[in-house]
């Protein structure tokens, strides 16, 4: 008797679990309209049903009194290795056998991996996955970076369902480093990496080339050879290229315009001397909140150059900068902590960035760079139901956060764990 | 009449500049004291009496010497990422210098307070057969694309000797792989064997132009490279040393129906300059210095003087960062070893390397049309006591010694009040260590 009565129990509290979620009279920060005072968003189905004031809360859902709160769309961290294990991308050669022979040209693709889909790889139990959700960030774009060519992208989104379930695109685009990785052959040097690249896109032409006539007329003619490196390159949407001093701004500008790919440039901390350039090129980019310091080991007696110093001093003012004169930005975490993160945003904000700036690149501008924004990056009906909802500034130096909301699903701000920062390899 | 009324209104357009009562050396002819007129770029009149064009900027040369902006055929500053060599590789022609000019080189303003106003900047001369490389001028500030020279001629850098044979032994650093070669003998069958490749590769673009196949060979950026050294819009500058190589290196050039534009450092050049004035190559090098490796040992000071003296196109370089900065000097002591005159000095690092980049329409010389890269000195241009007070690039002025100097105390605060600022940050920066502001020198001489 007592069995059935719990049973009973169980399957009406079953029954009764609400279909949607409401947060009713907050105040909304739509980022892509104006700031609603007090209104109230609709969540049904991981997407926001709607927004406005004076909606009705459907009798099926919870209902969150929003009452002196504020309504943000989630943070967006727009370059992370977030959801990957620790051990960066790129193939490792099985175990056994003996490493590849070093690379003697571009015709052996040195240090590629453009095929890879970190799509494929993402695990949910991430623990900086939970600690970012914690600080406000309900998406993040996820690339390998091990390798010239390190392989495809993904935008994910921060919530704890199975790995399947919280991707949002792939591939979403190609992770470029112009980097030498200690591999041995060819490249050895950055002329090396950036004339294989350079080869790479010219060998792509003749492939697309060689497969359409193959396949038109495949009679008496030698089938073009399986290359998955391009392949790979095929099938990115856009690349991702380092960037941070003043010289490599200018050469990788010049490079993708004459690879006419589209491209989004990551690092930028010396974008404060090259907004002229960033503004005439009109290229989007992501800029790194880990900002340059002296290192903690470095001689105390060494002289540093103005140079060197100026950088230091004002690679913050670089976002306010790119604001200012119209170019398209957002952040990423660049291997810190989403607490450290959000450090470096205010860092940028005390030096001239406005907070609506600072929470678009937060939000709105990553959606638009990687080709999203048509499902997330702002609260707008039919959009995915990313929000976080505070107490005060999201931006602030205490932010006090209730709840972070990813595809619909509530999540009550952990108390933070410590976790170290994954060390990362983004350059 | 309307001819009348448009051009003074195009000259006052373009600000013209005129050097006045100056000692002016244009490397063509002797010296003597007039001025030097520029209008947009180019220098419009030269000579002892010229027309001031109305409302012309005047600068007082009196007691000061004019001479072009110096020419340096041989440099590696300014070169950023994991050195000038792609070393990987014998034959590295798909790589060029052109991709990785790093603007923000102090090297670069120091060339010009030393009055340089362009150099080639060269790939290393660890492999037979190098990069591409990048004609700049030295405009200070602006940014790499900006560095490149208007109008410079396409070359490759080529190796013979030590170098290009060095990792044909293996080492631990070499992870106990050799690359070929090991030998003198095998840099010359590399060359043998890229341009019997190059060969095949032209045919067979040829034969589909043509309509024999039905599909384009696929573009190669090591051989587009090398197809352009044989259709000779390509000019090759070599490293080389010792005699008997150059003359394996003219004979395979010969072989395979191009020219070589210089031997780059040509110690043993007095050795064989009639065949190098025979084959048309010209002889760009050090003055007086060698014998810091074996195959360097037969170098004399009068080098440069003998290739002159036997037809053969002489000019001084320095393949460093430092010695760029005197090259006025260096050139001088031909005039001690050899006896050339005045003007032959000097014209070795001005229009002598201009002619041997194919740039000497130009720049190199002090005549009307050329581009105004112009050095204002205290003293005659070849004299030890000779500094540069003003170089103009362009008719624009990038270094001038009164400002330079005048500004030492300014530069100086400004450097003090941003460590002041960072040291009050300090604290909250103090916790990790993150990526440094600039890394570390951007320019690395390659071993001679």
């Amino acid at each position: 008797m007592r069995v059935i009565c719990l049973l009973v129990l169980a399957m009406t509290v079953w029954a009764e679990v609400p279909s949607g979620l409401a947060i009713r009279n907050a105040r909304v920060v739509t980022v892509s309209g104006a700031v609603l005072p007090k209104a109230t968003v609709l969540i049904r189905d991981g997407l926001i049903e709607a927004v406005g004031a004076d909606l009705a809360v459907p009798a099926d859902a919870w209902l969150i009194e929003g009452e002196g709160m504020t309504v943000y769309p989630g943070l967006v961290d727009a370059l992370s290795t977030l959801g990957q294990d620790g051990r960066p991308g790129g193939a490792l050669p099985a175990a056994g056998l003996a490493p590849a022979p070093p690379a003697r040209g571009p015709e052996d693709r040195p240090r590629t991996f453009s095929w890879e889909r970190v799509a494929d790889k993402v695990r949910a139990n991430d623990p900086r996955v939970e600690a970012a959700r914690g600080a406000g960030f309900t998406s993040a774009m996820t690339f390998p970076n091990n390798g010239i060519f390190a392989g495809q992208g993904a935008v994910m989104n921060l919530g704890d369902a199975r790995p399947s379930r919280l991707i949002v695109q792939s591939p979403a685009g190609q992770y470029i480093s112009l980097s030498l990785g200690g591999g041995r052959g060819f490249p050895s040097s950055l002329m090396g990496v950036i004339a294989y690249i350079r080869q790479c896109y010219i060998d792509l032409d003749y492939y697309k080339q060689a497969k359409a006539a193959y396949d038109k007329d495949p009679k008496g003619r030698t089938r073009p050879e399986y290359d998955r490196a391009l392949e790979g390159l095929a099938e990115s949407p856009r690349l991702l290229f380092p960037a941070v001093s003043l010289s490599e701004i200018d050469r990788v500008l010049r490079f993708t315009k004459e690879l006419k790919q589209p491209a989004v440039l990551y690092g930028l901390h010396e974008g404060f001397r090259a907004t002229e350039l960033l503004k005439a090129a009109g290229m989007p980019v992501i800029v790194s909140t880990k900002w340059p310091t002296r290192q903690a080991d470095a001689d105390p007696d060494a002289v540093e150059t103005t140079r060197a110093l100026e950088t230091r001093a004002k690679a913050a003012s670089t976002p306010g900068l790119l604001a200012k004169n119209g170019v398209k930005f957002a952040f990423s975490s660049d291997g810190q902590t989403a607490t450290e993160m959000l450090r470096g945003v205010r860092k940028a904000m005390q030096m001239g960035l406005s907070e609506a700036d600072a929470l678009r690149a937060l939000t709105l501008s990553p959606a638009e760079i990687f080709g999203v924004a048509d499902r997330m990056g702002s609260i707008e009906k039919g959009k995915i139901a990313n929000l976080v909802v505070t107490r005060g500034d999201l931006l602030g130096e205490r932010p006090r956060i209730e709840y972070v909301i990813v595809d619909g699903v509530k999540y009550l701000p952990p108390v933070p764990p410590a976790v170290p920062a994954a060390k990362e390899l983004t350059r | 009449m309307k001819w009348i009324l448009v051009l003074p209104a195009v000259l006052l357009a373009q600000e013209s500049t005129v050097i006045q009562n100056a000692t002016v050396y244009t490397a063509t002819k002797s010296a003597f004291v007039g001025s030097v007129a520029f209008t947009g770029g180019k220098i419009t009149a030269v000579g002892g009496k010229i027309i001031v064009p109305p409302g012309a900027k005047i600068v007082d040369g009196t007691g000061l010497h004019v001479s072009p902006g110096i020419i340096d055929s041989h440099s590696h500053i300014a070169v950023q990422g994991f050195g000038v060599n792609e070393g990987s590789v014998s034959v590295s022609s798909m790589v060029r210098i052109t991709d990785v000019i790093d603007s923000e080189d102090i090297a670069i303003y120091r060339a010009l307070a030393g009055g340089v106003t362009t150099a080639n900047i060269l790939h290393g001369s660890a492999n037979a057969i190098g990069g591409n490389n990048q004609l700049i001028k030295m405009r200070w500030g602006v940014t790499a694309g900006e560095l490149m020279m208007e109008g410079g001629t396409k070359s490759i850098k080529f190796a013979l000797g030590e170098n290009p044979k060095r990792q044909g032994n293996p080492t631990p650093q070499s992870g106990g792989v050799a690359r070929y070669p090991a030998t003198r003998m095998g840099v010359e069958d590399i060359y043998r064997q890229a341009f019997t490749e190059t060969r095949a590769y032209q045919k067979a673009k040829a034969d589909f132009k043509a309509g024999k196949t039905t599909m384009a060979p696929r573009t190669d950026l090591k051989l587009e490279a090398l197809a352009e050294v044989l259709e000779g819009t390509r000019l090759v500058h070599c490293h080389a040393y010792r005699g008997d190589e150059m003359l394996m290196m003219m004979r395979v050039a010969e072989e395979f129906g191009f020219r070589l534009a210089t031997f780059q450092h040509v110690q043993e050049g007095y050795k064989i300059a009639k065949e190098m004035a025979a084959h048309g190559v010209a002889g760009a090098g050090f003055s007086d210095w060698w014998g810091y490796k074996m195959e360097v040992a037969d170098g004399i000071p009068f080098n440069m003087a003998v290739m002159t003296k036997k037809g053969v196109l002489a000019g001084v370089n320095s393949d460093d960062a430092g010695l760029m900065r005197r090259l006025n000097t260096e050139a001088a002591k031909a005039m001690r070893y050899g006896g050339l005159t005045e003007e032959q000095a000097l014209a070795l690092v001005t229009l002598n390397p201009a002619k041997q980049m194919k740039v000497d329409h130009l720049i190199g010389s002090i005549e009307a049309g050329k581009s105004a890269d112009l050095v204002i000195w205290n003293k005659p241009p070849l004299s030890s006591y000779a500094v540069p007070q003003k170089v103009y690039i362009d008719g624009k002025l990038y270094f001038e010694r009164d400002k330079d100097m005048s500004d030492r105390g300014r530069r100086a605060a400004a450097k003090k009040a941003l460590e002041d600022q960072l040291k009050q940050e300090a604290p909250a920066e103090q916790k990790k260590g993150g990526v440094p502001g600039r890394r570390g020198p951007a320019s690395e001489g390659t071993a001679q």
